[in-house]
């Protein structure tokens, strides 16, 4: 494609390498593009780590200072779901690695089949985190003005979580701190579920280019390196996951 | 995880590249599904102050896992991987920094 323009702009043939479509021309081998595809890839996840370097920060920081409302509120999340959820992304991660090999070996059928299950999984996931989203809306958990702390100060109007915590009831200045555990909460989920949106959405539109047999013929890069971001926003769920639903079952 | 395998067809000087293996990606797949299973059935046991320290190991192994592996840092090439560790350097440097900072001034008068 860039060839033609090239050659029909004139460009200097003396300069004009033999090379695939795909390979862009200021490159000196399609290896060098990949690369520096690759490269520029990690630096932006590098950003990303920095970005939510600084809410996993915070969390770390008002958790200390604010210790049992973080504990008392972090009782309120539901480890089923959370587990349901960490096994759904981890298999998405897993179909889309998948989807990589299928690239690279040129198995076009099986590309197709991995991205859409990629995509089915990621919808899956968010399905979960609003049945989650809505009971914290239910039970006014959601920070803001229709914040309540009702079920801080008085554990036992909530009989469910009760039943399972026994939570002592808080002072109503320490409860109020609850709210800071949930916007983090909603900062750091919401956040996450952004980037599984926007991935969602360029996994649609490799759906219809991989049909098409765009990443069958030899160059995997945009398939690679949206791997990588895939495997990111898995690898923040990670991290997530233990400190938003586990680590306070026991305190 | 030696096979080091390349593009089936070759054309015109087509760059090396490497591809793993699918079953990498399923012994993968099942140690993550395995550490999510122990990280959970771990925080049902009291270990007072270890409890998010294992968790935080258990996570720690299941991302180099990731990394590794599904993202392929393990076979890419040096500039990726040193990439990636100043990365990680820059980010440890600013937590530690911004730790250091709360714990020497105002910890527990707050």
């Amino acid at each position: 494609m860039s060839d033609s323009t090239a050659i029909a702009n004139g460009a200097p043939e003396a300069q004009h390498h033999e090379h695939p479509s795909y390979q862009r021309h200021h490159f000196e081998s399609v290896e060098q593009q990949a690369d520096a595809t690759n490269f520029a890839m990690w630096l932006f996840l590098l950003t990303e780590i920095m970005f939510f370097g600084g809410l996993f920060t915070a969390y770390l920081i008002y958790r200390n200072w604010y210790y049992p409302a973080f504990v008392a509120a972090s009782h309120q999340l539901n480890i089923f779901w959370g587990t349901a959820n960490t096994g759904v992304l981890i298999s998405s991660s897993f179909t889309m690695a998948m989807g990589v090999w299928c690239a690279e070996t040129r198995r076009k059928s099986g590309l197709v089949l991995c991205l859409v299950l990629t995509f089915v999984l990621g919808l899956i996931f968010l399905g979960i985190k609003t049945i989650e989203y809505s009971e914290k809306i239910e039970k006014h958990h959601v920070p803001g003005f229709h914040y309540s702390v009702k079920n801080f100060t008085d554990p036992a109007s909530d009989p469910e979580t009760y039943k399972e915590y026994k939570d002592k009831p808080m002072p109503l200045d320490m409860a109020r701190h609850t709210e800071l555990y949930f916007f983090l909460y909603f900062a750091m989920t919401g956040m996450h579920a952004l980037h599984m949106i926007i991935g969602i959405a360029i996994l649609g539109f490799m759906i219809f280019r991989a049909r098409a047999g765009a990443y069958t013929g030899g160059h995997v890069t945009f398939v690679e390196n949206f791997g990588l971001y895939w495997h990111f926003v898995d690898i923040i769920w990670i991290f997530l996951f233990p400190l938003l639903y586990l680590i306070s079952r026991h305190q | 995880m030696n096979e080091i395998t390349h593009q089936p067809a070759a054309e015109h000087g087509e760059h090396e590249h490497h591809v793993t293996p699918p079953i990498v990606y399923m012994v993968i797949f099942g140690c993550l599904l395995a550490f999510t299973a122990l990280t959970v059935g771990a925080s049902y046991i009291e270990m007072g102050v270890f409890n998010p320290i294992v968790a935080l190991a258990i996570g720690v192994i299941k991302a180099t896992l990731v990394v590794l592996f599904f993202m392929g840092v393990k076979y890419s090439t040096k500039l990726t991987k040193l990439t990636l560790g100043a990365g990680l350097f820059t980010f440890l440097a600013l937590i530690g920094m911004t730790l250091a900072d709360y714990i020497s001034r105002a910890w527990g008068r707050w």
